[in-house]
């Protein structure tokens, strides 16, 4: 890039809307996403003169665990506010939030730094609000569906803790990790059950103070998080290169045309006049309250993969792969408890399952084959029933049918033959039928030998033993044959 | 205490009212006067007082996590002054405020 290295300071506001069966102020469903529009839409949420909201316990419940796991102090007072704007989306002309009594606050989570060692990225708070509807663009028109107004939605506010945008997309991913452990969000980015605003600063490593601050909204996926800070980056480093400034702007991502575009100049800059919610009463947590819910809490992920590490042997980031997901850590553990060799899990699990669910494009929870079926297949590899190649395709079969390997082995003849005066015969055949490649073998050309392992394994439709095969092989071409 | 003529604009704007040249200055004289009229309360001694967000003396009011019955939808959209296939329809915005949260 330039003669002077820069420092980039990335701080994160993430929304995830919460897994509750009712809106945050009302009863209407909360489950939107196939509902059609306006169907889940009361008084409360259309904000009809005299409605009155009404906390769900469970939004407040969720939100304190989220702040429990992420390290976060829970306050014994908590207060919502009215945030005023107007925009067709916001039934109410304000949405209710919290200001300057959120539920939690001075948490953090660890992720791994730039430098490969474990960092905290610091939360400065997370907080409890409502969704706003939905907007679709037709025609010259903007049409409401109010179904997603008053769905539960946590906001995440971190420090400017980051330094690049790996560690700002390690950040949310570890994030979503959180929120699905806990079972309070999908934090699905692509469903906009997530969503993620960045706000970054450039500035010359070692200048103290810092550059100017822009914010970049509307982030829909992991890799437009990653992409848009990597393009602002270089825009900024680029204008200050030249000698000019960077102008304080809010941004939008174009995900088609790779770049960010302004949204809003400072001068256009949102004046919400926050005040306390008039209509909701303050929440008191209790200690009591807050001990019950920490109660419920999971295994969260660092403690996962500690354990992970120490149990099983695995690496940090094997360990890792395995823990992102709740429940494939959950298959992980039944499968090495059916199976005690946890590393042999580990290679089959991360190798031709994660291949196969890549590929299908389905979660573990989906799969046909359980953690027992691959231990029962395991143990026929152990056994000799079969060897490692054939319990390829065999597990290839109970991924596609969902049955058991021994079911598989039984009705297709695939168990290996390990018989030596059998598979001597075989042996025998394919050496009197290549005259030559013997002739070539004992002149040195050991190389061969992997050729006539191959000629027999197919000869033997891939049943053999090869530590048999092996053993007969070197007998009869290192001999005199 | 005096309100600029700025002030009147800015809190019409956020409030997306239109004024007059002659509003804005009639307006800017009540608001003023509403102001010094309010300023009296700076007189009360309320180092004994914390701040409260309420007066009420009741505390966690929720309700259990229960889906009730949603509105039917023509009563929904019954005052909207344009609907359009189950939707309210307004005039066109664009998307760049969009999720505000
Ligand atoms: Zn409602």
């Amino acid at each position: 890039m330039g003669q002077r290295e820069y420092e980039v300071i990335i701080g994160m506001e993430v929304h995830a809307q919460l897994l509750t069966r009712s809106k945050m102020f009302c009863g209407c469903s909360a489950d939107y996403v196939d509902a059609p529009p306006n169907t889940h839409v009361c008084p409360v949420c259309m904000a009809l003169p005299g409605a009155l909201p009404v906390i769900n316990r469970a939004a407040v419940e969720a939100t304190i665990r989220v702040g429990l796991a992420l390290n976060c102090e829970i306050a014994p007072f908590s207060v919502f506010a009215r945030k005023n704007y107007f925009y067709p989306d916001l039934p109410k002309g304000y949405q209710i939030s919290q200001y300057e009594l959120p539920l939690t606050y001075n948490g953090w989570v660890e992720i791994e730094g730039n430098d490969g060692q474990p960092k905290r990225v610091r939360i400065r708070r997370a907080h409890l609000e409502e969704d706003t509807g939905k907007l679709v663009h037709v025609n010259g028109y903007s049409l409401v569906d109010l179904n997603r107004a008053g769905v539960p939605l946590l906001e995440i506010v971190s420090e400017a803790d980051m330094r690049s945008a790996e560690e700002a997309h390690r950040y949310l991913l570890k994030l979503r990790t959180i929120l699905r452990y806990l079972g309070v969000s999908t934090a699905d980015m692509e469903k906009g059950a997530m969503r993620c605003e960045a706000n970054l600063s450039v500035r010359p490593r070692g200048q103290q103070t810092l550059g100017t601050k822009v914010e970049i909204k509307n982030l829909n996926s992991f890799k437009a998080v990653r992409d848009a800070i990597t393009y602002e980056v270089k825009r900024q480093i680029a204008i200050l290169e030249q000698g000019g400034t960077v102008e304080q702007v809010t941004l939008g991502w174009d995900e088609h045309a790779g770049r960010t575009f302004v949204q809003r100049t400072k001068e256009e800059a949102h004046d919400y006049r926050y005040f306390p919610e008039p209509d909701l009463l303050p929440l008191e947590i209790s200690r009591e309250w807050v001990e019950s819910l920490r109660a419920t809490l999971p295994e969260l992920p660092d403690a996962k993969i500690q354990r992970f590490m120490q149990t099983y042997g695995l690496s940090r980031k094997e360990a890792d792969i395995i823990a992102v997901e709740r429940e494939v850590a959950e298959w992980y553990e039944t499968a090495v408890a059916a199976y005690p060799h946890p590393r042999e899990v580990y290679h089959w699990l991360t190798g031709e399952i994660f291949r196969y669910l890549n590929e299908a494009n389905i979660p573990i929870t989906a799969m046909k084959v359980t953690p027992d079926a691959l231990a029962e297949l395991l143990r026929l590899v152990e056994d000799g029933t079969i060897n490692r190649n054939t319990a390829k395709s065999v597990l290839q079969e109970m991924l596609a049918t969902g049955q058991r390997p021994r079911t598989i082995v039984d009705a297709k003849g695939l168990a290996q033959v390990s018989d030596e005066a059998a598979l001597r015969a075989v042996v025998d055949e394919i050496i009197a039928a290549h005259p030559d490649e013997v002739r070539r073998y004992r002149e040195g050309k050991k190389g061969l030998f992997g050729w006539f392992m191959g000629q027999v394994m197919r000869a033997t439709r891939g049943k053999a033993n090869p530590a048999t095969v092996k053993k007969l092989l070197s007998e009869r071409l290192e001999g005199d044959g | 205490m005096a309100l600029s003529r700025e002030d009147v604009e800015h809190v019409a704007w956020l409030a997306r009212l239109a004024l007059t040249e002659e509003e804005i200055e009639r307006f800017r004289e009540h608001l003023s006067a509403i102001l010094e009229y309010a300023r009296m309360l700076e007189e009360v001694d309320i180092s004994d007082v914390s701040p409260t967000a309420t007066v009420l003396p009741m505390r966690n009011v929720m309700r259990d996590d229960e889906v009730r019955p949603s509105l039917p939808r023509d009563v929904v959209l019954a005052n909207a002054p344009d609907t359009y296939e189950g939707y309210f329809r307004v005039q066109a915005v664009l998307d760049t405020e969009d999720e505000e949260g």
